[in-house]
C-alpha cells in the first residue's frame, strides 16, 4: 500500500465521500448525483462498465473505496461527454471520472495492466518530454508496453496501417530520432513539476 | 295553453342555403311542426337576424321557438332569449359539416335536416320557460369547518372577499398540525431554506378579521338545510349548542399522520424510531440547539425511511404517497445539517417525490451534505444503536446503515368523517333490529365531522381511500354535497402550499355556491340552470330510487315517505329523471316528454327503402361537443344517426329505449363520459347508473325480440372528435350487418 | 483586403509529417480565400488531450494549457486562440473556463507558471476554427469563394463528439447539429441524414480498447453506407484518423469490405474554392476520397 494512500484512509477514516470531494477533480459534484441514470444510458462503452457513473456516485456515497477506485470503470470513458450534456443535474460527469481514473492511479489503486491507464501514462510521459506528442515514439511505446516479444507481435499486425500512412505521408519515420519539440523544453518541465507539486501537496499526495 | 305561441327561425347561413333545401324545411316546421310563425334568414345571428326574432318575440307574443342554424353550443350569447323556451335544431355541426359532400348524398342530408327541424319544433312544444326559486333570505355566510393551514386560508379569502365567515375549530387553538412543526418547506424562491410556518401570524389574522368568528372547542353537531340555508348546531365545550346560518360550507378537516405503531417491521414502537411528527416535537425542543433523543443523547446520525407504510401493494398500509413527505424528509434533515454539518443525514428513498419546485429544496439538500440513498427499506430496529436494513435499488444488494435516529416517513390519513358505505350498511342492519349494529351506528355517528341530517348519511361521501373527494379532474374542491366543498388534506395528500391553494380554490367555490343558491341557480356544470327537478307525487310509487340515485344527496325523504327534493342541493343532471320508474319527475325544459317528443318526431322510413335509423343519447358535457368538433373538423360520418343532446346518461330514462325500439329505430347508441373508479361524468355517478341500466334492458329486448346489440352503450372523452365519427360508422355497418329492425311501422 | 488574425494553435497531430498534417495543408486554401491570417503561436505546447488525464491530473492539464493561453496573450496580443482540432480547442477552452470560475486555481496555475516565466491574465478567448468560420465570416462569406461546387457528391457529416460537446458550436443542439451539414451544402454537395452523426468513435481508446472502439467505427460506417453518402466528412483530427484508418483493420476482422474515404471539412471547402487534389492534401488520404479528386481535376 502506498504511503499516500495511507494517508488518505486515516484522514477520511469511512468518509470516502469526503475523500472524493477533497481529493478528485470535481468531486464536489458527486453528492449532487439524483441517481436518474441518464448518464449510463448515454455512454458509448456503457455496455463494458461494470458500474456504470451512476452506480459509482452511488458506491462513493456508501463509502465503497476500494471498489470504486479498484474499478476499471472509469478507464472506458472515451471523453465524449455525451453524459455531460445530458446530465439533467448538470454533473461534469465526464471530469469526474477522469478525476477518480486519475486519484486510483495516483493511489496505485487502479487496476494493473489496464490499458488505457498504461496509454493514458506512455501518452503524458511522451508529452511532458518534448512539449509535444511525438506520434511514433508513443505509437512504438504503445506495441512495446506489454515486452520486446508483443510489441513486435502488435508493430506486424497494425503494419498496413502503418505503411498507409507512411505512404499518405502522416507517419514519419524520421521522428525515431528527434522530431517536433517545443524550444523551452526546460522551462515546461520545471513548470509541469511545479503544478504537479502544488497539487499532489493539495491532495496528500505528496 | 291558449297564451303559447310558436315559431321557428331557420338559417341559411354558413352554406346551410347552399347544400340544403331551405324552403322544404320550412314547409316541415309548418306542416308538421305545426309552427305559427316560420320564417328563414341568411345570417340569422347577426344583429337584423336576431332582432327579427326579438321583434316576434315582442309584437307577435312569441313565447316558444325552435332556431335551425347551428348547433346548441354554439352562438349562444346571441340566440339568448331569456323571456322564452327556446329549443335548437343542429343543422350546421350536426348536418352540413358531417354529411359527405356531393349529389349522392343529397337525399339523405336533406332527410337528416328535416328531421332535426322536426324534432327542434317537438322539443319546444313540450318546454315550458324555467320560473327559477329566487330565494330572498338566503344566506351569503361560509362555514369553515377546521382551523387549521386549510381552514384559516378558506376563511381568509372568503372574509377579504367580504363574505361573513364562521370557524369551527375542534381544538382550542387555531393553526391545525402546522402548530406542531417548526418550520415548513420554501413556497419561494430560492427554494433553498426551511422557513418559518407562518401559522401564528395567521391566527392573529383570523382571529381580528371583522368578518370571520371563531368557535373553538367545538364541532358540529348537526348540519341540516342545502346551499344557502344551511342550518348548523355548533357544540361548545361548555355544553351550549350555537346556531350559525350559513349559505355554504368548506370543509378543511385535515389528516392524521398514519399510526406509527402499525409498523412494526420498521422498527414504530421502539426507541429513538419516531415519525416525522415526533421529529418535529424534537427539533421544537432543541429550539436551535443540538436536536436530542429521548434518552438525552445528542442525535449525531439520522436515517430517514421515506414512504414507511406508503405506497404498499400489500393491502395492509396506505397504498397511496402522501406527496408531502420526501420535501419534508428533506426538510428536516436540513434541521440537522443547518445546526451541525458533521450530523450523518442519510435519505433513503424509492423514488424521490417533490412536487413543485421541490427540486431545487432537494438540491438544496443535497448541496448541505445530506446523503440520498435509492433502496427500500426491509426493517429497522430501534435502540441506542439504531439499524437500517435496506436493498440498494442501484447497486442491487442488501445494505444496512447504522444511526442514532431513525424517522419514518409515514403518510397521511384524511379527517373526512364517516364513510357512506359504511353508514348505509350500518343503517340498513340496525332498521332490520340488529343490536350490534345499533350500537355500531352511535359509535359511528361519534365520527361524523359535519354530522349531515341529509337521508344519504351524515357526511360527504368518499372516493378512494377515505378522501373527500368529487370531480378530480374537472372540479377538484367540489364534495357530492351541493354548497359543500373540501379543501386541503382531507380531500387529497398534499403539503401545506398545496392545501393553502386548495382553500383559496374552495372559498371561491362557495362563494359562487351562496351566489348562485341566492338567484335560484344550480351550480357546476349547470350554472345557468334556473329549472329544478318537480315531481308528480300522485303518481310516485316510493320507490326511493331517485333518493337512492341521486349522486348529491339533494333528495330527502318527508314524513309519508315521498321524495322531497332540495333545490339549492339539485345539480340539474336528471339522474333522478332517469331512474323513475313511472316517469313523474321532470324538468320544465327537460323531462321524458321533451326528449320522447323528438325521438317520436323523427321519420322512419319503412324498411324496403333500406335507410336505418340510429337514435344517439348524447351527454351534452362530452359526448356531444365531441360530435360537434368531428363537424368543426369536417370529419364526416353517417346521416342514418339522429343524436339528441342528453344532460347526462343519468338522465336517460329506459322509456326513450323502449319507445325508440317501438317505433322502428334499428338501433340506439348511448354516448357518455368514463364511469369506474376514474370517472370523467360530470355528474360522478350519472354515466355509471346508465351503464347499470342498461345492463338490465336486455330482458325488454328479449321481449321486443331484438338483438341486444340494437343497444350500445359508448365512453366518450371530449376529445374523442374522430373517434366518435367511427364509432358511429362502424355501429351503422353492424346494424346493416344484422338487419333493419322488424319494429318499423308499428309504432 | 484587410485580414483578420488569430492566434493560431496547430497542435501536435497537424504538424508535418503526423496524422492530420493533410489539415493543415487543406487549411492554407481556406484561409487564403477567406481573408484571415493565421499566426502561430510561438514555441505552443501538447494540451494533454482527453488521455492526458491519467497521468496528468489536474492541475498539470490545466497549466500546459494555460502556458498556450499565456504565450497568446502575451506575443499575439488582441488575437483571439484558434485551433483547428477539437481536442486542442476543448482542453484550451476548458483552461480558460476554469480558471475564470475559480481564483485558486489561477493563483496556483500562475505559481506553476512562473517556472517557464509566463504569467497568465486568462484574457484570451479559445475558439475552434469552425466557429470562427461560422461566427466571424457567416454562411455567405464562406459560399462566396466556391467556385467547383461539388455537386452530385453525398457526404456524411460526422461531427462526433468534441467540436459538439460539451461546448459545442452556438445555437446548435447537441442531439442534433447542423453545422456540418450546413458547410456540406454550402460547398454544393448533399448532406446525408444518418444516425451516427454524433456518435462516439472511440478517442484514445482506439489505442487501448481497440474492439470496443472499432465497434464504435464500424457502425459509423456502417450507416454512412447504408444511407448512400460517398465518403464521411470530420472537423476532428482524431475521428478522421481512427475512422479512417481502422477500416482495414475491421475489413479483416469482420469480413466487411469497407472503403469509405473519410476527409476534413477543410479539404471540402479547399476543393471547392478552386484547390489542386494536392492543396486539399487529398494525397494524404488512406482512402482515397476519388470523387472529391475528380472534382479537383476539373
Amino acid at each position: 500500500m502506498t504511503t499516500a494512500n495511507q494517508n488518505a484512509l486515516a484522514k477520511y477514516k469511512n468518509n470516502f465521500l469526503k475523500e472524493v470531494e477533497a481529493n478528485v477533480e470535481d468531486g464536489h459534484w458527486v453528492k449532487m448525483c439524483m441517481q436518474c441514470g441518464v448518464c449510463a444510458g448515454s455512454c458509448p462503452l456503457g455496455p463494458h462498465w461494470e458500474h456504470s457513473p451512476q452506480k459509482l456516485f452511488m458506491m462513493i456515497r456508501a463509502g465503497k473505496r476500494e471498489e470504486v477506485l479498484g474499478s476499471d470503470s472509469m478507464w472506458m470513458c472515451t471523453s465524449c461527454y455525451n453524459c455531460i450534456v445530458r446530465c439533467p443535474r448538470k454533473l461534469p460527469i465526464t471530469h469526474i471520472m477522469h478525476g477518480l481514473a486519475n486519484y486510483a492511479h495516483r493511489l496505485d489503486l487502479a487496476p494493473k495492466g489496464q490499458p488505457t491507464r498504461d496509454i493514458a501514462k506512455l501518452f503524458w510521459d511522451n508529452l511532458a518530454k518534448t512539449g509535444r506528442v511525438n506520434e511514433l515514439k508513443f505509437s512504438l511505446a504503445m506495441y512495446f508496453k506489454d515486452g520486446f516479444g508483443q510489441g513486435v507481435k502488435n508493430a506486424m499486425a497494425m503494419q498496413a496501417t502503418g505503411l498507409g500512412l507512411l505512404k499518405a505521408k502522416r507517419l514519419n519515420p524520421m521522428e525515431i530520432i528527434g522530431g517536433h519539440k517545443c524550444k523551452d523544453i526546460s522551462g515546461i518541465k520545471k513548470m509541469i513539476a511545479k503544478a504537479r507539486e502544488i497539487e499532489d501537496r493539495r491532495r496528500g499526495l505528496a | 295553453m291558449a297564451d303559447n305561441k310558436f315559431a321557428a327561425y331557420i338559417c341559411s347561413g354558413c352554406g346551410i342555403g347552399d347544400v340544403l333545401n331551405v324552403g322544404a324545411l320550412e314547409k316541415i316546421a309548418q306542416k308538421e311542426g305545426k309552427m305559427a310563425i316560420v320564417k328563414n334568414h341568411p345570417f340569422l345571428c347577426n344583429a337584423e337576424g336576431v332582432q327579427l326574432i326579438k321583434d316576434d318575440i315582442a309584437n307577435e307574443g312569441v313565447t316558444h321557438l325552435c332556431i335551425a342554424a347551428c348547433s346548441r353550443r354554439a352562438k349562444a350569447e346571441a340566440f339568448s332569449f331569456p323571456t322564452v323556451a327556446v329549443s335548437r335544431a343542429n343543422l350546421r355541426e350536426g348536418v352540413l359539416w358531417v354529411i359527405a359532400e356531393g349529389a349522392d348524398h343529397d337525399e339523405v342530408r336533406q332527410e337528416m335536416a328535416e328531421d332535426y327541424v322536426r324534432m327542434g319544433c317537438a322539443e319546444v312544444k313540450k318546454m315550458t320557460l324555467p320560473g327559477g326559486n329566487l330565494k330572498e333570505s338566503s344566506s351569503k355566510r361560509i362555514l369553515v369547518v377546521g382551523g387549521g393551514m386549510s381552514g384559516m386560508t378558506a376563511a381568509l379569502a372568503a372574509a377579504d372577499a367580504g363574505y361573513e365567515t364562521v370557524v369551527v375549530e375542534k381544538s382550542g387553538e387555531l393553526g391545525g398540525f402546522a402548530n406542531k412543526l417548526l418550520k415548513r418547506v420554501p413556497f419561494s424562491g430560492p427554494y433553498a431554506e426551511p422557513q418559518p410556518t407562518g401559522a401564528a401570524n395567521m391566527t392573529a389574522r383570523v382571529s381580528h378579521h371583522p368578518l370571520i368568528k371563531v368557535h373553538l372547542n367545538s364541532t358540529l353537531a348537526e348540519t341540516a338545510g342545502a346551499p344557502g340555508r344551511f342550518n348548523a348546531k355548533i357544540a361548545q365545550e361548555s355544553g351550549a349548542v350555537a346556531e350559525e346560518l350559513v349559505g355554504a360550507i368548506v370543509q378543511a378537516t385535515g389528516f392524521t399522520t398514519y399510526d406509527i405503531a402499525k409498523l412494526p417491521e420498521l422498527g414504530g414502537g421502539q426507541a429513538n424510531v419516531v415519525d416525522q411528527a415526533g421529529l418535529e416535537a424534537m427539533a421544537k425542543a432543541a429550539n436551535g440547539g443540538a436536536i436530542k433523543r429521548a434518552d438525552g443523547k445528542e442525535v449525531k446520525s439520522v436515517v430517514f425511511v421515506q414512504c414507511a407504510g406508503q405506497r404498499d401493494a400489500s393491502g395492509v398500509h396506505l397504498p397511496y404517497c402522501s406527496g408531502h413527505c420526501c420535501a419534508t424528509s428533506i426538510k428536516q434533515a436540513m434541521y440537522f445539517k443547518d445546526q451541525n454539518p458533521d450530523v450523518d443525514t442519510v435519505v433513503i428513498y424509492q423514488d424521490l417525490r417533490v412536487p413543485g419546485m421541490g427540486e431545487d429544496f432537494y438540491r438544496s439538500a443535497q448541496q448541505k451534505g445530506v446523503i440520498f440513498t435509492k433502496g427500500k427499506a426491509g426493517r429497522v430496529t430501534g435502540g441506542d444503536n439504531c439499524k437500517v436494513e435496506f436493498r440498494d435499488l442501484i447497486l442491487d444488494e442488501d445494505t444496512s446503515a447504522e444511526a442514532d435516529l431513525v424517522v419514518l416517513a409515514t403518510g397521511q390519513v384524511p379527517s373526512a368523517g364517516v364513510n357512506l358505505d359504511d353508514w348505509t350498511a350500518t343503517v340498513t342492519a340496525a332498521e332490520s333490529g340488529d343490536e350490534t349494529a345499533k350500537a355500531k351506528k352511535i359509535e359511528l355517528q361519534k365520527t361524523s365531522v359535519l354530522n349531515l341530517t341529509y337521508r344519504q348519511g351524515p357526511d360527504v361521501p368518499q372516493f378512494k381511500y377515505g378522501f373527500a373527494d368529487s370531480h378530480f379532474i374537472c372540479f377538484p374542491y367540489e364534495t357530492r354535497r351541493t354548497g359543500i366543498y373540501a379543501a386541503g388534506p382531507v380531500r387529497r395528500p398534499m403539503d401545506m402550499l398545496q392545501a393553502q391553494e386548495d382553500a383559496t380554490g374552495a372559498a371561491l367555490k362557495a362563494i359562487q355556491a351562496v351566489e348562485n343558491a341566492a338567484r335560484g341557480r344550480a351550480a357546476h356544470p349547470r350554472a345557468w340552470d334556473l329549472s329544478f327537478p318537480k315531481a308528480r307525487l300522485e303518481g310516485c310509487t316510493q320507490c326511493k330510487r331517485c333518493t337512492v340515485e341521486c349522486p348529491f344527496g339533494a333528495i330527502d325523504e318527508d314524513e309519508k315517505r315521498f321524495p322531497l327534493f332540495n333545490e339549492e342541493r339539485c345539480r340539474r343532471c336528471g339522474t333522478c329523471m332517469g331512474a323513475c320508474p313511472v316517469r313523474v319527475i321532470s324538468f320544465e325544459n327537460y323531462s321524458c316528454d321533451t326528449v320522447g317528443s323528438q325521438i317520436k318526431a323523427v321519420n322512419i322510413p319503412d324498411e324496403f327503402e333500406e335507410k336505418p335509423r340510429i337514435l344517439i343519447l348524447a351527454c351534452e358535457n362530452d359526448a356531444y361537443p365531441a360530435l360537434d368538433m368531428a363537424g368543426i373538423q369536417r370529419i364526416t360520418y353517417s346521416a342514418y344517426v339522429r343524436a339528441i343532446p342528453v344532460r347526462c346518461l343519468g338522465s336517460v330514462n329506459t322509456i326513450w329505449i323502449t319507445d325508440a325500439l317501438n317505433s322502428g329505430y334499428d338501433g340506439v347508441m348511448m354516448m357518455g363520459c368514463k364511469k369506474g373508479d376514474d370517472y370523467q361524468c360530470h355528474f360522478v355517478k350519472g354515466s355509471e347508473m346508465a351503464h347499470y341500466r342498461m345492463s338490465k334492458i336486455g330482458d325488454t329486448l328479449k321481449q321486443l325480440g331484438l338483438e341486444p346489440e340494437r343497444v350500445q352503450t359508448q365512453e366518450v372523452a371530449i376529445t374523442d372528435n374522430a373517434r366518435v365519427a367511427r364509432l358511429i360508422d362502424e355501429y351503422v355497418a353492424q346494424i346493416n350487418e344484422i338487419g333493419l329492425s322488424p319494429m318499423k311501422g308499428f309504432g | 483586403m484587410v485580414k483578420k488574425q488569430y492566434a493560431f494553435y496547430p497542435g501536435c497531430s497537424s504538424q508535418k509529417g503526423a496524422t492530420a498534417s493533410n489539415f493543415l495543408t487543406s487549411l492554407d486554401v481556406v484561409v487564403d480565400k477567406l481573408g484571415i491570417q493565421l499566426n502561430e503561436i510561438p514555441d505552443w505546447n501538447c494540451c494533454g488531450a482527453s488521455i492526458g488525464y491519467g497521468e496528468g491530473g489536474e492541475l498539470p492539464r490545466l497549466v500546459i494549457n494555460a502556458r498556450n493561453l499565456a504565450l497568446a496573450e502575451k506575443e499575439l496580443p488582441g488575437q483571439d486562440m484558434v485551433s483547428g482540432c477539437p481536442a486542442c480547442w476543448l482542453a484550451t477552452r476548458e483552461t480558460h473556463e476554469r480558471l475564470a470560475e475559480h481564483a485558486s486555481l489561477l493563483a496556483e496555475t500562475n505559481e506553476a507558471l512562473k517556472e517557464a516565466g509566463l504569467k497568465l491574465n486568462n484574457t484570451v478567448k479559445a475558439r475552434h476554427m469552425t466557429e470562427v468560420l461560422i461566427e466571424d465570416l457567416g454562411w455567405e462569406a464562406l459560399k462566396a469563394p466556391v467556385v467547383k461546387p461539388l455537386e452530385g457528391l453525398k457526404i456524411a457529416g460526422y461531427v462526433g463528439c468534441q467540436t459538439n460537446r460539451p461546448f459545442g458550436i452556438a445555437g446548435e443542439s447537441f442531439e442534433n447539429p447542423k453545422y456540418l451539414d450546413k458547410m456540406i451544402e454550402t460547398v454544393g454537395a448533399e448532406a446525408v441524414r444518418y444516425e451516427q452523426k454524433v456518435a462516439c468513435c472511440g478517442g484514445a481508446l482506439a489505442f487501448s480498447e481497440p474492439d470496443k472502439s472499432q465497434k464504435q467505427i464500424r457502425d459509423i460506417v456502417e450507416s454512412a453506407y447504408d444511407n448512400g453518402a460517398d465518403m464521411i466528412v470530420t472537423p476532428c483530427q482524431l475521428c478522421q484518423a481512427n475512422v479512417e484508418i481502422y477500416q482495414s483493420e475491421i475489413n479483416k476482422k469482420h469480413g466487411t469490405k469497407f472503403s469509405m474515404p473519410v476527409v476534413y471539412y477543410t479539404q471540402l471547402m479547399s476543393v471547392a474554392y478552386g484547390g489542386s487534389a494536392g492543396q486539399a492534401g487529398l494525397d494524404g488520404q488512406v482512402i482515397k476520397a476519388d470523387k472529391l479528386e475528380a472534382v479537383a481535376k476539373k
